[in-house]
């Protein structure tokens, strides 16, 4: 266990992406089977320990701390694990017991059993590995290392091609020992499950600018649908869709999985489409995140699925292809098949880029949020990379509007204010439209600190409430009708853009502005 | 009928003691100021008097030019202001700091502790318990998870990682004015004798702890004027925190961040700065000193001026303790 905290404790504080691959190759070399391959699925997030919750941890805490205390604590140190590993009471002496025993442990002790045996572990630990434990027993380590770098480092490590890690990774199981035989000089281990997911192909940003510089040509554009990208596969009749970060969300969509009567990886869109019209994203979020889809569910919001890509189909891996070559034999897959449920996302007819922002400006359905535009040649390959596709949304509406309370930030913004309410005018009051805790620079995020700090009225709890003098602008993509809301309206991702210090706070927008524009 | 609570107020200048005509740390100009140390929070320019120890006066003077008060008076044993008499003491905080006693014969004590710590500093005098009615007490790190360690064992770290990292440049972040002393003594207690170079905006208090009787060893300027990048490569280089986002980090060899304030505690504290090698030195109490503080001296009332206040006046509540907060604005919250 000290040497798996070591080693976050290393990564925390390695900003450089070479130095957090160097202290893992180190520890994947220095640490035996299985406690290493345990700890490579702790940072990608694939343990899988569920047991363990954020409030069985405050219970613990609460037994012994004060729980105002705990709170303002953690209020201030804006991390769960961090604060209990530190107000717990020092120990006397310390035991290292081993990763695997401790894992082992968290899987298999029952949960009634549970708390006792975590207090117990803490009661013999130092503050570092206590902390290593809560974050191992909680899962999500959040030491800045994403589950592509920790697999380019066991890639290194190893000398094996990335493409060919990613390509497996999602068929193993921790603590992958036939992954680590196979990094150590030993046979490439079978990808054993079927319908495996595939690394998903994702884009950058791009704006008129930029697409300038790029040849029309070489180009096609197709509409960039509101929904959420998913990966649909049948292989061998084992049938699964996959989000872009290769959760399993089969069970929510029964609708889209009897749908899948082919062979093959295909890419595309999650959407509600009830006959010929596409919901808005509030409909798909009625589905989302469930174990189970009722029937009567399945009726009222039907899931649709509009293809982008194929990456394999009937056996043969196309993902090599040129994509112009791909769209071709989408357009055959597609009638092959012949399902309601399943379609193509058609291409866009554009002789120039100006052309292509005058389609954005005005799309022909509501549930488009810009265009993708894709290069003819490009391979189909996982990961973000810049070239072969762009996406070019939509520009967010923007109103002004005056902050009026502010919570400290977690994670990276601790001890920042860096959370705040915003609200416009409504005649004389101010009604709280929205939060957003991102879109400002550091040098902003400090400015908005020390504004909180000279300009607080009254605290309640952790809330800051501020005396309405800043005006800031807000960014949001999208504006939903909210009875839960107070102001009957909720935004969809809003972000502070700007922050407008020539505005006085009078001339903030007012509530009507936002009614105007729901549609 | 007056009680130990008449002794201080607030005003929109500081803590002040209408029975003695005096502010303590006032944040703006007053007539009659009696400072507790030389931080720039609490030791402002541009008082009428001032009344402090005789090095929190030579500190004032070093950082703010001879005239930075119109008259100085030297702490020294009870002294009779108006209608109160006043002592300073040790708070075991930076070289010259101190707790000021005030007493009025009919009322009673307060003791206003400025900054201080328990913890042993060889760069000043340990503080001093003194019983009181009312201790003015700060609240810096007034949270439980606040556990300052042992400052050697920190320095360990240092020379671990310049025995990891032999060829590059240890830089250490530190506040000028009593942390930089304090790492380079704890430095020297590790057993590092060899040269320290420090940034030239540590060069006179440097100086002037060694005038007073701090043996600080061999210190050098971090310049590279006569010198080469790669001289620099397994040395330790002092520097306040200011100076490492300036084009002043990049003329040493491929440096370690360190950075020595009892903030390093908290991970995202740390990273926020791009620190790399977090140091938990602080001169300020941790909880358990902070509270132990208040177990020990037993005062009838605990009053808060600044930091976490909240806490330490909910772990009062619990104890049955009176206390209140004064919510005194203008000092660093986040300096250590």
């Amino acid at each position: 266990m000290r040497a798996f905290a070591t080693l976050l404790e290393r990564l925390a504080f390695t900003p450089q992406r070479n130095g957090k691959i160097i202290h893992l190759k180190q520890y994947f070399a220095a640490t035996p089977d299985p406690a290493r391959g345990l700890a490579l699925a702790a940072i990608t997030g694939d343990l899988g320990l569920k047991a363990v919750t954020p409030s069985l941890l405050r219970g613990l805490a609460a037994e012994r701390v004060d729980p105002e205390l705990f709170a303002m604590s953690y209020d201030f140190v804006g991390d769960l694990a961090e604060t209990i590993a530190l107000i717990w009471q020092p120990a006397s002496t310390t035991t290292d017991v081993p990763l695997p025993e401790l894992v082992d442990e968290l899987s298999n002790t029952p949960k009634s059993q549970l708390p006792a045996r975590i207090a117990n572990r803490l009661d013999t630990m130092s503050a570092n590995d206590r902390y290593a434990y809560l974050k191992l027993a909680t899962g999500g380590l959040r030491v800045g290392v994403s589950g592509r770098l920790a697999r380019m480092a066991l890639a290194d490590f190893g000398s094996l091609p990335l493409a060919e890690v990613e390509e497996i990774w999602h068929g193993l199981t921790p603590p992958y020992a036939n992954l680590f035989a196979w990094a150590e000089g030993g046979e490439k281990p079978e990808a054993a499950a079927h319908a495996p997911f595939r690394p998903v192909m994702l884009s950058t940003p791009t704006d008129l600018a930029a697409l300038n510089g790029y040849d029309r040509a070489e180009y096609v554009a197709e509409w960039k649908w509101d929904g959420i990208r998913v990966q649909a596969v049948s292989d061998q009749g084992t049938r699964r869709l996959y989000t872009r970060t290769g959760d399993d969300i089969s069970a929510a969509f029964p609708d889209i999985i009897d749908a899948l009567d082919f062979d093959g990886t295909l890419d595309g869109e999650l959407l509600i489409k009830r006959d010929d019209i596409i919901a808005p994203f509030g409909d798909l979020q009625k589905r989302l995140g469930r174990k189970t889809v009722s029937r009567k569910m399945q009726e009222s919001h039907p899931a649709h699925m509009r293809v982008y890509d194929v990456l394999m189909w009937e056996g043969h891996d196309l993902r090599a292809l040129p994509f112009a070559e791909r769209r071709g034999q989408m357009d055959q897959i597609i009638k092959t098949i012949n399902q309601p449920r399943i379609d193509l996302s058609p291409l866009l007819d554009f002789a120039t880029w100006d052309d292509l922002a005058a389609l954005r400006a005005d799309p022909p359905d509501a549930v488009i949020e810009g265009v993708m535009i894709k290069r003819r040649d490009s391979p189909y390959l996982g990961g973000r990379m810049k070239g072969p596709w762009f996406k070019w949304k939509r520009d967010p509406m923007l109103i002004d509007a005056v902050l009026m309370y502010a919570q400290r930030g977690h994670g990276k913004r601790s001890g920042f204010y860096s959370d705040f309410t915003f609200g416009v005018w409504d005649a004389d009051a101010l009604v709280p439209v929205g939060k957003a805790y991102f879109g400002f620079t550091d040098d902003e995020l400090k400015e908005l600190d020390r504004f909180v700090r000279n300009n607080t009225t009254e605290t309640f709890g952790p809330v800051r409430a501020l005396k309405p003098l800043k005006v800031v602008e807000v960014a949001f993509e999208g504006l939903n009708r909210s009875p839960r809301h107070k102001s009957g309206v909720a935004m969809r991702f809003p972000r502070i853009s700007r922050i407008r210090d020539d505005k006085p706070a009078a001339e903030a927008d007012q509530i009507q502005t936002l009614r105007d524009m729901l549609n | 009928m007056s009680t130990a609570s008449d002794l201080l107020e607030i005003r929109p200048e500081g803590l002040y003691c209408p029975p003695g005509g005096f502010y303590i740390d006032p944040v703006k100009p007053v007539d009659k100021a009696l400072i507790t140390h030389g931080h720039a929070d609490h030791a402002r320019a541009g008082h009428g008097a001032v009344m402090a120890t005789s090095q929190t006066l030579d500190i004032m003077a070093i950082r703010y030019g001879e005239d930075f008060t119109g008259s100085r008076q030297i702490a020294n044993g009870a002294q009779v202001v108006n209608d109160v008499s006043v002592s300073f003491h040790p708070a075991g905080h930076v070289l010259g700091s101190a707790q000021i006693k005030i007493t009025h014969k009919s009322t009673g004590t307060a003791v206003i502790t400025g900054d201080y710590s328990r913890q042993p500093n060889p760069a000043c005098a340990p503080f001093e318990p003194i019983p009181c009615d009312i201790l003015v007490t700060e609240a810096t790190f007034a949270l439980p998870v606040f556990r300052h360690p042992d400052p050697l064992g920190e320095i360990a770290r240092v020379l671990a990682s310049i025995e990891a990292f032999p060829d590059r440049a240890h830089l250490i972040g530190a506040y000028a004015l009593g942390k930089a002393q304090r790492v380079i003594m704890l430095l020297r207690m590790a057993g590092w004798d060899g040269p320290i170079f420090i940034h030239g905006a540590l060069q006179r208090l440097c100086d002037y702890h060694i005038s007073q009787g701090v043996p600080l060893g061999d210190l050098r300027p971090a310049t590279i004027d006569r010198g080469k990048k790669s001289d620099f490569a397994g040395q330790i280089i002092l520097g306040p925190p200011s100076a490492f986002a300036a084009t002043w980090a990049q003329r040493f060899p491929d440096p370690v961040i360190c950075f020595a304030s009892g903030w390093m505690q908290v991970r995202a504290r740390a990273r926020q700065r791009g620190v790399e090698l977090p140091l938990i030195i602080s001169d300020h109490v941790d909880w358990p000193d902070l509270t132990q503080t208040i177990t020990e001296l037993n005062p009838a009332e605990t009053w808060v001026t600044h930091g976490r206040e909240d806490a330490l006046l909910r772990w009062c509540e619990l104890q049955g303790r009176k206390a209140r907060p004064l919510r005194l604005l203008g000092y660093e919250e986040e300096q250590d």
